[in-house]
C-alpha cells in the first residue's frame, strides 16, 4: 500500500489563534479554559471558548468575501495556511469532520441552516475544490477517523492528497445536552487525576494535508496504522473493559508493523469523565503502554468534540518536531486502576513514533500511529 | 488485481412503510406513520429486544435495515467481522430539532439526556453494533446524496486489508417523517452472485 504523510498542518483554538501561538501558549502552561458568564441559559460554566474578536482578527486578515457562519470562519481560518502552502489540484479531496456543524443557526434558521452538506461546499466552493466533500461524522473520534478515511481514498488511488479539516463550536445546544448528563465538571477539567470532575467543553478547528508525495528534505508525519473498532456495548457509556479501544490500537499496531514498546507518545483522549479514563487506562495497560509518557490535552482547550482529534494531532506533530513532552494538564494524582506514565514536567525527549487516539459516544473508538520522517 | 472478489451478496430496502429485500417485499406496514410501522415491523417479526423503543426514529429505521441484511447471517458474537459504513443526508437533524425545542424557552428548558444522545448520526450505527455485537470498523458519513465511490471506495479498502470480511454499507436518511433505508452486504465472491463494483450498487440502488 502507498505511504502517507501528513505534510503540513494549523489550527485555530481557545489557547492561540494560530498553530505557533497555540504551541507556544502549550509551551507557557497556558489554558483557553475560562469561566464563561452564559451560553444559552446555563450560566457560570467553565468553557475553552474563542473570542468573536479572535475569530474576527484573524478573518479579516483573509480578505475573503461571501457570508459565512462563526464556524464556517473558524475552518477557513484553519485551513487557508495549507492551502497558501499547496493549491488543491482537481483531484484533492476535501474532509470535513464535524459533529454538530452549524448548529447554532438550528434554533433560526431550522433544518436548512444546519445543513452540513451546504457548509461545507461553500468551503470547498472558496478553495475551487473540483471533488465531492467527504464529510465524517462520528462523534468525537470523527477528528482522527477523517484521518483515516483520507489516508485510505489515498491508498484506494482515489486521489493523491487530502485537506482533513474538523471543526466544532461551544454552543447551547451542546452544552445543555451535557449539562443534562450531569457529566460537566465544575472546574476545569483534570484528565486521569483522582479528582476529575468530568468534561470541560471547548471549541476550535483544525486542518492537516495528506499527501502520498513529500518534497525532500522536508520533516513529515507517516500515518503509520490506523483502525476504529466500536465497542458495541452501550450509546453513552464506554466498554469497562476498553475493548474497542484495545482493538483499535491493536489493529493500527498490526497494520504499522511496530510493536507497543517503539512508541515514544501516548495522546490519550482523557476528557476527564470517571468511566472515560478509567477505560483508556484499561486499554493502554492491556496494549502493553503503561509506561510510555501519556498525556491529555483536554486540560487546556476542553473536549473540542469532532476537533479533539485532529487539533490535538497537530499538538502532538508540534511536540513530535521539537521533540518536547506536553504535561497533561489538570492532573496531580492518578485516579484510574491502573498505572500510566502521565507526563507532569516539560521535558525534551527524542519522539519518533507517537499514538493518537479517541473515544466517544456510541463506543466509538480510533487509534491513530504516525512516525516522524526527516 | 483479480476479478470477482467481493459480490454485493444481498440488499435491502425500507421505504414508504415497505421493507424489500433483493427486490422482494417482505414486509408492508399501514401508510403514513413511520413509528406505527416500526413497531409493526417489530412484533411481525417476534423480535425481543425491549431497547428498540427507546430508540430515535433514524435509529429504528437502521435497527430494522440492518436486521433485515443480518438476520440470516451466522457468526459468533462478538464478531470483527462485518464492518459498517453508513451514511446520511441530515445527520441527525430529526433528533436536534426535538433537542432544540426543550432549550429554546426558558419557561420551558428541559433539556433530556435520553434525547440528547441521539443528537448525534452514528449512535444508529452504535445502535447496529450493539444489537448484533459488531466489534468491528465503522464509520457514520454525511452526503448530500448516497455517495457511491465513496462507499466503494472505503468498504474496498476494509476487505482487501483483511479488516473484516464482510461490510454492511447503507444509506440511513430520517428527517421529519421522510426517510429512506438503502443497504447492501459486501462479501467475498460467490458464483452467481452481483458483483461488488460502483455500476452495480448503482443499479440495485436505482431498482
Amino acid at each position: 500500500m502507498k505511504k502517507v504523510y501528513i505534510t503540513s498542518t494549523s489550527c485555530l483554538s481557545s489557547v492561540g489563534a494560530d498553530k505557533h501561538l497555540t504551541w507556544q501558549g502549550i509551551q507557557e502552561g497556558q489554558s483557553g479554559i475560562k469561566k464563561v458568564r452564559q451560553l444559552g441559559f446555563i450560566e457560570d460554566i467553565y468553557a475553552g471558548q474563542i473570542a468573536d474578536e479572535v475569530i474576527d482578527t484573524q478573518w479579516n486578515k483573509l480578505n475573503i468575501s461571501g457570508v459565512f457562519t462563526r464556524l464556517e470562519k473558524m475552518l477557513i481560518i484553519a485551513l487557508k495556511p495549507l492551502i497558501d502552502q499547496n493549491k488543491p489540484t482537481d483531484t484533492s479531496q476535501l474532509i470535513l469532520a464535524t459533529t454538530k456543524g452549524n448548529i447554532n443557526d438550528l434554533a433560526n434558521t431550522g433544518a436548512k441552516g444546519a445543513n452540513i452538506n451546504d457548509m461545507i461546499q461553500r468551503i470547498a466552493d472558496l478553495f475551487g475544490f473540483k471533488t465531492t466533500p467527504i464529510v465524517v461524522c462520528n462523534a468525537c473520534v470523527s477528528g482522527i477517523l477523517a484521518v483515516s478515511v483520507g489516508k485510505r481514498m489515498i491508498q484506494m488511488g482515489v486521489c493523491e492528497d487530502a485537506y482533513v479539516i474538523a471543526g466544532d463550536e461551544l454552543t447551547p445546544f451542546v452544552v445543555s445536552g451535557f449539562n443534562s448528563f450531569q457529566a460537566m465538571s465544575d472546574e476545569p477539567c483534570k484528565p486521569f487525576d483522582a479528582n476529575r470532575k468530568g468534561v470541560t467543553l471547548g471549541e476550535a478547528t483544525a486542518a492537516v494535508h495528506l499527501s502520498a508525495n513529500r518534497l525532500e528534505g522536508d520533516t513529515v508525519f507517516e500515518v503509520i496504522g490506523e483502525a476504529s473498532i466500536a465497542d458495541a456495548n452501550h450509546i453513552s457509556g464506554p466498554s469497562r473493559t476498553g475493548e474497542g479501544l484495545y482493538q483499535s490500537i491493536q489493529g493500527a499496531l498490526r497494520e504499522s508493523g511496530i510493536t507497543a514498546e517503539q512508541i515514544d507518545l501516548v495522546s490519550a483522549h482523557g476528557t476527564a469523565t470517571n468511566y472515560n479514563d478509567e477505560m483508556e487506562s484499561i486499554a493502554f495497560d492491556r496494549c502493553e503502554l503503561a509506561s510510555v509518557p501519556t498525556h491529555s490535552l483536554k486540560g487546556y482547550f476542553g473536549h473540542t468534540l469532532g476537533a479533539a482529534g485532529l487539533l490535538e494531532l497537530v499538538v502532538v506533530i508540534e511536540s513530535m518536531l521539537h521533540n518536547q513532552l506536553v504535561v497533561s494538564k489538570g492532573y496531580e494524582v492518578s485516579g484510574v486502576s491502573r498505572p500510566l506514565n502521565i507526563i507532569t514536567t516539560p521535558s525534551e525527549l527524542s519522539l519518533n513514533i507517537a499514538l493518537k487516539t479517541a473515544s466517544g459516544f456510541g463506543g466509538s473508538n480510533t487509534a491513530l500511529l504516525i512516525a516522524k520522517r526527516n | 488485481m483479480e476479478q470477482h472478489k467481493y459480490s454485493i451478496s444481498k440488499w435491502c430496502t425500507v421505504s414508504d412503510e415497505t421493507v424489500s429485500r433483493l427486490d422482494q417485499v417482505v414486509f408492508e406496514g399501514e401508510k403514513g406513520d413511520f413509528a406505527a410501522f416500526a413497531k409493526a415491523y417489530y412484533k411481525a417479526n417476534e423480535i425481543d429486544y425491549p431497547k428498540f423503543f427507546k430508540m430515535d426514529a433514524l435509529s429504528k429505521l437502521a435497527f430494522i435495515g440492518s436486521e433485515c441484511l443480518l438476520m440470516d447471517e451466522e457468526f459468533e458474537k462478538p464478531s470483527s467481522d462485518i464492518a459498517l459504513l453508513f451514511s446520511n443526508a441530515s445527520s441527525s437533524l430529526d433528533t436536534d430539532l426535538k433537542h432544540c425545542e426543550s432549550i429554546v424557552e426558558k419557561e420551558s428548558f428541559y433539556p433530556s439526556p435520553a434525547v440528547f444522545v441521539y443528537t448525534l448520526a452514528n449512535i444508529c450505527l452504535a445502535e447496529v453494533s450493539i444489537k448484533h455485537k459488531l466489534q468491528s470498523e465503522n464509520t457514520f458519513f454525511v452526503s448530500p446524496r448516497f455517495d457511491i465511490d465513496l462507499m466503494y471506495a472505503q468498504a474496498s479498502y476494509i476487505l482487501e486489508t483483511n479488516r473484516a470480511k464482510q461490510v454492511l454499507c447503507a444509506w440511513v436518511e430520517y428527517l421529519e417523517g421522510t426517510y429512506q433505508f438503502f443497504g447492501y452486504m459486501v462479501s467475498p465472491y460467490k458464483q452467481g452472485e452481483v458483483e461488488h463494483t460502483r455500476e452495480n450498487i448503482k443499479n440495485i440502488y436505482k431498482r
